[in-house]
């Protein structure tokens, strides 16, 4: 078999599990998280990592799963929104602080924006509203115009 | 957008991925990042045979400092260049450029290698490395060899890298005491892209330059060194004259790009601009 028809076996933790998948080496992160793992929160947006809505955490660190070749991910631990809460059926700081300042409106690209500002918030705990645009400036949102978003961030800000 | 197949394998080493590149130079590409390398794939304007993944590649990851010199490895990306602290406390224009490149998950992932191998004739690193005088470590088959960041831009998307040559590490002299370095950017809004970009080094000596170092990207097909108006400024005072023409000098060196964002009389007059605020600001 040549080593274009090859398949390669990745294993990595998505949302604390242990999980398998055999893909072709061209195979998106974000399809095999969709697609293979059924995890259909990460969307897919734009497909040019402008947007942001196929956003999780890879290693602790966000990145646009669109822009990631599955293969590489071996060995990672991811997080999707559909890991954000400990407890599946209540919503995390972020998603409660976004439901309660009316941060989105078609929520299109809510899953994405939460995982960003996740990790705002672990890089500048106490962001003023600069750092929260600059923040989320990997990820576009066409219906709220941004300013309730921000102060959904601000919100959990001030709390700590 | 689904990529062409290709075949991908994990370089162990240095001298493998080396000698894969060997093997079939046309057909290979190397991956680390992706942040470039990807989106080509996607929209097939790219389609390798084979991807050699070398972000194992010891030899080519992280930030040493000591105290005569910096070694980055090519692996180090955007936003580990925007939080060392030890790297800024020397040279503050890393974080200064790292957080104008793209946003936090590009940055999260992106190498400044890529970015320099790559030469985009719109990136921001090139200028800045170039400002910084770093030498570039390029590792081949025959051996490695050290190439001045002013030297390595040949032409779009070009570099003085042979086709079985990997860049592996960005090498920089610890400053002299009282030198600057500030990058001014024009950031296209849409692709976050410099339409220009300068970076500009500056140690003063009683009153007179002492040394001087210009990079600009985004003006033309590759980044230059705008060494007209260093040799111009040298031993000279800073006045809103000499400057004036400096900047002047650094606008005329090379040809500029002219594109649907930008004429290459705009750009001219952008890098003339920036170069004259990135000196007022250094001067002041």
């Amino acid at each position: 078999m040549s080593e274009v028809e090859k398949r390669h076996v990745v294993t990595l933790e998505i949302n604390g599990v242990r999980r398998n998948a055999e893909v072709e080496p061209r195979k998106l992160l974000v399809h095999l998280i969709r697609e293979d793992f059924g995890l259909t929160g990460t969307h897919v947006g734009c497909d040019t990592s402008q947007c942001g809505a196929c956003t999780v955490e890879l290693d602790g660190q966000a990145i646009k799963s669109c822009t990631v070749l599955a293969v590489m991910a071996d060995g990672a631990s991811i997080t999707t929104i559909e890991g954000v809460s400990p407890v599946a059926s209540r919503l995390d700081a972020v998603q409660t602080a976004f439901h309660e300042h009316h941060a989105l409106q078609c929520g299109f690209c809510t899953p994405g924006m939460v995982m960003s500002v996740r990790q705002l918030l672990r890089d500048h705990p106490d962001a003023n509203e600069d750092d929260i645009r600059h923040g989320i400036a990997g990820n576009i949102c066409r219906c709220t115009g941004y300013h309730n978003i921000v102060r959904a961030v601000e919100s959990l800000v001030a709390k700590d | 957008m689904i990529p062409s197949a290709f075949g991908y394998v994990r370089a162990s080493s240095l001298a493998n991925a080396i000698d894969l590149l060997r093997q079939d130079p046309e057909g290979t590409r190397l991956v680390a990042g992706g942040h470039t390398l990807i989106p080509t794939l996607k929209l097939r304007l790219a389609s390798p045979a084979l991807l050699v993944d070398i972000r194992g590649i010891a030899d080519m990851r992280g930030i040493s400092i000591d105290d005569k010199a910096i070694r980055i490895g090519a692996l180090t990306t955007h936003a580990e260049l925007l939080a060392s602290q030890q790297l800024n406390d020397v040279f503050p224009i890393f974080r200064q450029t790292a957080t104008r490149i793209a946003d936090p998950q590009v940055r999260n992932r992106g190498t400044i290698g890529g970015s320099i191998a790559n030469a985009d004739p719109a990136a921001d690193w090139p200028a800045v490395v170039i400002a910084l005088n770093a030498e570039l470590e390029i590792v081949g088959p025959t051996g490695s060899r050290r190439v001045p960041a002013k030297d390595f831009f040949v032409d779009i998307f070009t570099t003085v890298l042979e086709p079985a040559e990997v860049l592996a590490a960005i090498h920089l002299r610890r400053p002299t005491l009282g030198a600057r370095f500030i990058y001014r950017k024009i950031r296209h809004p849409a692709s976050g892209y410099a339409v220009v970009g300068v970076a500009v080094g500056l140690r003063m000596e009683d009153g007179l330059v002492a040394e001087m170092s210009i990079g600009v990207t985004g003006a033309a097909s590759h980044a230059f060194s705008g060494d007209a108006a260093t040799r111009f400024l040298m031993a000279k005072p800073l006045s809103h004259e000499s400057i004036e023409e400096a900047a002047k000098l650094v606008s005329e060196a090379t040809e500029c790009l002219s594109d649907r964002y930008a004429s290459a009389e705009y750009r001219a007059s952008l890098v003339r601009t920036e170069t004259k605020r990135a000196l007022l600001s250094l001067a002041a």
